[in-house]
């Protein structure tokens, strides 16, 4: 079973409403450009002109912020899931 | 209101339900005009309005008049003395929103605010996600405005915090896991369900509330911004809103152009926005948090960039204190001033006494702390470090012996 990418609301006008899509990449870095392919204009709204993970997207491999991982190199394997986070304020 | 902007890119966006930039996942605020805020909203007439948060009401992001919360905020500014002379600084004051209205906490005007705006966007169930104060809060106001509310906190908060959520019989989920974890659950659920979610698509209505501890500071301060302020700091959103606040208070002529620090609190356990300016960065790493002021127990502060952007851009600065230190800044506060506070004003305490120490806040300069919860929530933090009840029989020989002891009048 490939790794599962869950997809937030503010992009899923790019993916026509698909909230979860499926990717044989290998890393997260990876995993995004396979998005591009599919869905143009998708990695730059993940990435900033540097190519670094936006400052306001939090990327979770298996619930584990990939700023604890390898950032865009944190690998994937088959069964994992990505999930992709907007910021959002404190309580 | 106008509309919301994205802080980032300044795309704008109608005034509904969603909180994130859908090119950049920049934060969404709200715009407002201005030039009418500045004709309605002056000294005079703020002065003449009811003793609440919402005689700033221009400046608060409502369409009409508020529906929830109405007797929130306008909470007591103290002038703290004792606690001054222990610190070592001329002028002290404290704002006190241990006793907000009605959950004892600041989080009483984010919430008001989030209510008011989510029932003219027509919204019947309401949610958050929460260290605890917010959720209470939610549960509260939910069940006063007759509002279904839905709060998600981790499983591990003090007793008190979830009995008072429970107790307004709001749906309390417990997440096995951090806020964090908490927080990126919330995020998908809100894209899942149609609910005003108060800090996830509510988000730009909702931090607005903040603000009002501002306005309220400068007009008990007799309409004038703090030399020095201290703000606790989770998300790091108070902390930016209390700038913006006196930033509007100036533009709008409420008050003067002043020199103004806003310096930020934070628990060493859980110090990404304060481990930043040490450094000198302007970004944070993420942190597991690991402290008792659970309240402040955000290891991926969505507003800390801002947060350090207010430190330079106000000269001020930030620190933060261990587990002991925040109990010690707790009974301090409580034995010089009279006021039980969390752990959360226990870090703010203790962050002021550290920066007055160095010099960060001169010590013939004047300062406000910001006191954001009361201690009666968090009972489990302190309960084993205050000394114990000296018990006696209903007997004069024997209270006569326990003063000779051990006791001084």
């Amino acid at each position: 079973m490939p790794t599962q990418v869950r997809i937030p609301t503010p992009l899923r006008k790019l993916t026509n409403d698909v909230e979860v899509v499926e990717t044989a990449a290998e890393n997260v870095g990876a995993a995004i450009d396979d998005l591009e392919s599919r869905f143009p204009g998708i990695r730059e709204r993940l990435l900033d002109n540097d190519g670094e993970v936006r400052r306001f997207v939090n990327v979770y491999v298996n619930e584990e912020d990939i700023r604890f991982l390898d950032n865009k190199d944190t690998a994937l394997k088959d069964g994992d899931e990505m999930s992709i986070i907007p910021a959002i304020a404190g309580g | 209101m106008k509309a919301l902007r994205c802080r980032e890119c300044g795309r704008e966006y109608p005034l509904e339900a969603r909180h994130v930039c859908e090119f950049d996942f920049g934060p969404l605020e709200v715009v407002y005009d201005y030039a009418r805020a500045k004709k309605s909203l002056t000294r005079k007439a703020v002065e003449s309005r009811p003793k609440s948060m919402w005689r700033y009401r221009e400046l608060l992001p409502v369409a009409k008049d508020p529906t929830v919360g109405l007797e929130v905020g306008f909470t007591p500014l103290i002038k703290a003395d004792r606690l001054a002379k222990k610190l070592g600084i001329r002028e002290l004051w404290i704002k006190n929103d241990t006793v907000n209205y009605p959950t004892l906490s600041f989080k009483d005007r984010v919430v008001s605010v989030a209510l008011s705006r989510a029932r003219e966007l027509g919204f019947k169930v309401v949610a958050c996600a929460s260290t605890g104060n917010l959720a209470n809060s939610v549960a509260a106001n939910a069940a006063a405005a007759g509002m279904k509310a839905f709060v998600f906190i981790p499983n591990d908060l003090e007793t008190g915090k979830v009995v008072n959520s429970l107790i307004y019989g709001a749906n309390v989920i417990g997440i096995k896991g951090h806020y964090d974890e908490v927080n990126r659950l919330c995020a998908e659920i809100a894209g899942k369900y149609n609910w005003a979610f108060v800090n996830v698509n509510m988000r730009p209505y909702y931090s607005e509330g903040s603000k009002s501890q501002g306005y309220e500071i400068i007009e008990q301060l007799g309409w004038k911004i703090p030399r020095h302020t201290v703000v606790p700091m989770a998300s790091g959103s108070l902390l930016t809103k209390i700038h913006k606040s006196y930033q509007e208070a100036i533009k709008i002529g409420l008050a003067h152009e002043a020199e103004y620090s806003v310096h930020g609190a934070q628990a060493t356990g859980c110090s990404p926005i304060s481990a930043a300016f040490k450094a000198g960065q302007d970004f944070f790493k993420p942190v597991k948090p690991d402290t008792i002021a659970k309240s402040l127990a955000i290891g991926t502060p969505a507003d800390g960039f801002y947060a350090l952007k207010v430190f330079k851009d106000t000269r001020a600065a930030a620190d933060d204190v261990t587990d002991e230190e925040i109990r010690e800044g707790i009974r301090l506060l409580a034995e010089t001033e009279g006021i039980f506070s969390e752990t959360a004003g226990g870090v703010t305490v203790g962050v002021a006494k550290k920066l007055i120490a160095s010099g960060a806040i001169p010590a013939d300069d004047s300062a406000v702390l910001c006191v954001t919860g009361n201690g009666l929530k968090t009972l489990d933090a302190v309960e084993n470090h205050v000394g114990k009840t000296r018990e006696i029989k209903p007997s004069l020989r024997e209270f006569d012996a326990l003063v000779e002891k051990e006791l001084t009048t």
